[in-house]
C-alpha cells in the first residue's frame, strides 16, 4: 500500500531513496519466526524489526509503508540458476526481462548462466552482464563464467580473471564437461583462486544422452521419441563426487533429476565431500507423461523424470541432500518452441512460478515447511554462489535490506501472457496455484509493489 | 477417430483415436473397406463420394507409396487433391511448421494427410489446423492407416484378427508401422510376440500387451502370421547390430524359416523391402506372401478413412496415444 503523502507522486517512490514501513506481516529468517514490522532507511539498511514501529520514532519521516497483512516477510529469494539470455539470444530474454520476471517472482539476486552467445568466459563479457544488470536495476545480477572457452570442452576459460570480477560459480551449464581430465584440472585450478569459487555441473554424459530428448522409459518408448536414460545424469554426478574427493574442491550438482543422482549425492554428503546440490520446481512438479502431448514447452534438460524420482527430488529436498531450488529459468520465442519436439530446444520459464510451485507442491503436501522452503530459495543458494555477505540475511537491524513480501495462501492461475518474461514457454499455463509475491525490496528500494514491477 | 471441442472436426492421429472402443473402430473401418474394395474393381473406380472437399497431402518426409497411395484413394472418392511436398515448398526457406499449416488452412482444405520424420508433427498440426489430420506417418511413432491395412489384409486372407498369433520381426524400436500394429492387433484380440535382438527393442515396454523373444526360430512354427519390418542400414553405425549379415542370419525370413512356419501362415511387409536382409527374396515372391494385397488395401483402406472422417456424419469418441 502506498501512503497518502506519495501516491500522488507516482515516480517518486521507485526512483528516489526512500524509508520504507513494512507493516503487518510475519518475519522467517534463518533465525527463526515472528510477526513483526520492518523499517528500512533510505539507505537501504533495515533499522528495526519489531511489533508496531513508527518510523517517525525513529527519525524518518514520510517512509512508503508497505502493507504486508496476512504476508510473509523474507530474505530476498536467490536463484543460482537463471538463464538471462543477454547477450545474443535477447529476443528470448534480456538482462532487463528477467531481472523483471525475477523481481516479480521474489528474487533478489539471480546467478546468469554463461551459455549466452558469446559464452560468459571471459572478463569482457562478465562486465558486460554485470554493467546491463546494474542498469536494469531490479535484481543483483551475479555472473557464473564457463569453466571451459566457449563452452566446448576442450580448454580452461580465464577463471582468475573472472574471479577479480566476483564470479564465484563456474559452469558449462548446458552441457557438462565431458573430459575426466580437463574437469579435475578444473577443480584443482579453481580451488587456488583468491576467495572461495565452486565449479558447478551439469552432469550429463554426451555419450548417453546423445540423440535424446525426454526422459527414456515408458513413455518415451509408447511415444516414439529417443531417450535420455537417467544414467547419463548419474555417470556424472558419480565422476565428479570422485574428482571432489580426489581434488578436495567444491562441487555443485546443478538440477539433479534422478533417484539415483539424489542418492549418489546424499551418499556423498554422508562420506563428508564438499558437495551441494539443486534441483528444480519442473522436477519435483511434473513428469515424463506431460510429453505425451508432444508440446515442446515440455521438453526440458535433464527432462522430465518418472514419479519415482519427482519422489526422489522431493526426499532429497526434505533431508536436505538437495541444498537449493534454483530455477533453470529457460526462456525460448514461440517460434522456436512450436517446432517438431525433437527439433525444438530444451528449457521452460521459471522465476516467476517458482515459489508458488515451491509452496503447492512442498509446504501444503508437508514435504517442507515454509522456513525450510526459504532455506532453499534464500540463504543456502546465496552461501552456495557466493553472495551470503548481501543476500539471505537475517532480518535485522544493520542488515542489506533485501526482503521478500509474499501471501502464502493467495491463489493464482498462471496465465503466460502475463508474465513479465519476454518469452511464454512456462509449463504451467493454466495452473492454479497458491503463494503469491506481493512486494519484493531490492537494497531497500521497492522493485515490486503490490505485484507491480516498479521498473 | 477423436474430435477437439463442439465442432465437427475428427482425426486419425493413432488406433487409439478410433476408440473408446478400438475393436469396433477398427471394425467399422474394415467394413466400410470392403465397398470401397468393391468400388475399386469397377470400370470406372469413382464414386462421388468427396466431390467438392480438398484433400492436401502435407509430406515433411518421402514417401512415394504412400503419398500415391492417399492420393489415390482421395481422388476414386471425388475430392479435389493439392500436394505439398518439403523438395517444392518454402519450409526449405525456413516457414516454421506453424505458419506452414495456417497457410495451407488458409486455402480452405477438409483434411491434412501429415507425414513427418518427427514424432508427434501429426498432433500439433491437429492443434493449429481445423481441417480433419490424418497421421501418414510420423517418427517412430504411429502410422495408423498401415496398421488398418494390415488389419484388413489379414481378415481377407486368414478371416479375421482375433486369436491369431501374430510375431512382428526386427527393428521395432523405430518403428511407427510396428507401434500401429502392436495397438491395432491387440485390440483386435491377437497374440502379439515381438522378436528383435534387444537392441532393436524400445527401452521400456510396460503397458504394451506382447510377448517378447530373441529367437525367431523358436517362433516360427507357432506363428499365423509373420510380419516383417524394414531393416535401416544406418542402425548398423549406431552399433544396434554388428552387421547387416549377422541380423539375416539371426532374424532374417530366410527360405530354411519360412518353411518353419504353418502352411496357413501369411508373411508380411509394409514395404519398402530389403530383400536379402530381412527377407530372402522367395519368401517375399513365394506363396505365404500378401504384401502385393497390403498395397492394394491401402487404398480401400484410406477410401474408407477418408470417407470416415469427411464424408458420413457417423461420430466417432475417444482420444489417446498408441
Amino acid at each position: 500500500m502506498v501512503d497518502a503523502d506519495t501516491s500522488d507522486d507516482e515516480t517518486r517512490k521507485a526512483h528516489v531513496a526512500q524509508a520504507l514501513l513494512i507493516r503487518g506481516g510475519r518475519v522467517i529468517d534463518r533465525t527463526g519466526e515472528r510477526a513483526a514490522d520492518v523499517v528500512v532507511a533510505a539507505d537501504g539498511t533495515v533499522v528495526a524489526v519489531g511489533p508496531d514501529l513508527d518510523p517517525a520514532e525513529l527519525g524518518l519521516e514520510g517512509a512508503l509503508e508497505l502493507d504486508a497483512s496476512g504476508c510473509v516477510v523474507a530474505p530476498g529469494l536467490v536463484d543460482i540458476h537463471t538463464h538471462l539470455r543477454e547477450p545474443g539470444r535477447e529476443e528470448a530474454e534480456t538482462v532487463e526481462t528477467g531481472s523483471r520476471a525475477a523481481a516479480l517472482g521474489g528474487y533478489t539476486a539471480v546467478l546468469a548462466m554463461p551459455n549466452t552467445e558469446p559464452a560468459i568466459d571471459s572478463a569482457a563479457v562478465v562486465r558486460q552482464v554485470l554493467d546491463a544488470g546494474e542498469a536494469a536495476g531490479l535484481v543483483d545480477v551475479h555472473v557464473s563464467g564457463s569453466i571451459t572457452v566457449g563452452r566446448e570442452g576442450h580448454a580452461l576459460s580465464p577463471m582468475g580473471e573472472m574471479a577479480a570480477l566476483g564470479v564465484r560459480v563456474f559452469t558449462d551449464d548446458g552441457s557438462g564437461v565431458q573430459d575426466d581430465r580437463l574437469m579435475r584440472r578444473a577443480l584443482e585450478y579453481a580451488s587456488g583462486l583468491p576467495g572461495p569459487v565452486t565449479l558447478a555441473q551439469h552432469c550429463e554424459v554426451e555419450a548417453l544422452s546423445e540423440g535424446g530428448h525426454m526422459h527414456e522409459g515408458e513413455w518415451s518408448s509408447r511415444l516414439g521419441i529417443p531417450g535420455i536414460p537417467p544414467e547419463a545424469e548419474e555417470l556424472m554426478v558419480f565422476r565428479d563426487i570422485a574428482l571432489a574427493r580426489l581434488t578436495g574442491a567444491r562441487v555443485h550438482f546443478q538440477h539433479l533429476s534422478t533417484a539415483g543422482a539424489v542418492e549418489l549425492v546424499r551418499q556423498a554428503k554422508a562420506k563428508g565431500l564438499p558437495v551441494t546440490s539443486e534441483a528444480t520446481p519442473h522436477h519435483f512438479t511434473l513428469t515424463h507423461a506431460e510429453v505425451a502431448s508432444y508440446d515442446p514447452v515440455f521438453k526440458v534438460n535433464p527432462p522430465l523424470r518418472t514419479a519415482d524420482d519427482v519422489a526422489a527430488v522431493k526426499a532429497g529436498l526434505a533431508d536436505g541432500t538437495i541444498d537449493a531450488i534454483a530455477t533453470d529459468h529457460a526462456p525460448h520465442t514461440q517460434e522456436v518452441k512450436e517446432a517438431p519436439f525433437d527439433h525444438a530446444p530444451c528449457g521452460m520459464l521459471g522465476l516467476e512460478t517458482a515459489l508458488a510451485l515451491a509452496i503447492t507442491e512442498l509446504v501444503e503436501p508437508g514435504v517442507l515447511t515454509l522456513p525450510e522452503v526459504l532455506a532453499t530459495m534464500s540463504w543456502r543458494p546465496a552461501e552456495i554462489a557466493g553472495m551470503a555477505d548481501t543476500q539471505g540475511r537475517p532480518v535485522a537491524p544493520g542488515e542489506p535490506a533485501n526482503l521478500v513480501v509474499f501471501d502464502p495462501a493467495e491463489e493464482w492461475t498462471v496465465d503466460p501472457a502475463a508474465l513479465a518474461s519476454r518469452s511464454r514457454n512456462t509449463p504451467y499455463a493454466g495452473r492454479t496455484v497458491r503463494g503469491r509475491v506481493r512486494h519484493t525490496v531490492r537494497a531497500g528500494q521497492p522493485t515490486v509493489i503490490d505485484g507491480k514491477a516498479q521498473r | 477417430m477423436s474430435r477437439s471441442g463442439a465442432g465437427q472436426r475428427r482425426n486419425l492421429l493413432s488406433i487409439a483415436d478410433l476408440g473408446p472402443d478400438v475393436a469396433s473402430g477398427i471394425e467399422e473401418v474394415m467394413a466400410l473397406t470392403d465397398s470401397f474394395v468393391e468400388v475399386s474393381e469397377r470400370q470406372i473406380p469413382k464414386v462421388p463420394a468427396l466431390r467438392g472437399r480438398t484433400v492436401v497431402s502435407l509430406f515433411f518426409e518421402d514417401s512415394t507409396r504412400t503419398r500415391l497411395s492417399f492420393e489415390t484413394a482421395a481422388k476414386r472418392l471425388s475430392a479435389d487433391t493439392m500436394n505439398f511436398s518439403v523438395g517444392t515448398s518454402s519450409v526449405k526457406k525456413g516457414e516454421s511448421l506453424r505458419d506452414t499449416v495456417e497457410t495451407i488452412e488458409a486455402m480452405g482444405v477438409d483434411a491434412i494427410v501429415v507425414r513427418h520424420a518427427s514424432s508427434g508433427v501429426p498432433r500439433q498440426v491437429a492443434r493449429w489446423a481445423d481441417a480433419a489430420v490424418i497421421n501418414a506417418g510420423d517418427g517412430w511413432h504411429a502410422h495408423p492407416t498401415q496398421a488398418l491395412l494390415d488389419c484388413y489384409t489379414i481378415r481377407q486372407h486368414a478371416g479375421g484378427v482375433a486369436g491369431k498369433r501374430i510375431a512382428i520381426v526386427g527393428d521395432v524400436k523405430h518403428s511407427r508401422v510396428a507401434r500401429s500394429d502392436v495397438a491395432a492387433f491387440t485390440a483386435l484380440g491377437a497374440e502379439v510376440t515381438l522378436v528383435a535382438p534387444p537392441t532393436l527393442l524400445p527401452p521400456s515396454l510396460d503397458g504394451w500387451p506382447v510377448k517378447v523373444s530373441h529367437d525367431l526360430d523358436s517362433v516360427l512354427a507357432t506363428t499365423d502370421v509373420c510380419y516383417l519390418l524394414r531393416m535401416q542400414r544406418e542402425r548398423m553405425t549406431e552399433a544396434l547390430i554388428p552387421s547387416l549379415r549377422e541380423y539375416t542370419a539371426l532374424f532374417g525370413l530366410t527360405p530354411r524359416r519360412a518353411e518353419l512356419l504353418p502352411e496357413h501362415a501369411l508373411v508380411m511387409h509394409p514395404g519398402p523391402m530389403n530383400r536379402g536382409v530381412e527377407i530372402a527374396p522367395e519368401v517375399a515372391d513365394g506363396p505365404r506372401a500378401v504384401i502385393v494385397d497390403q498395397v492394394r488395401n491401402g487404398v480401400a483402406v484410406r477410401m474408407a478413412v477418408l470417407f470416415l472422417l469427411l464424408g458420413s456424419g457417423t461420430e466417432f469418441g475417444g482420444d489417446g496415444n498408441g
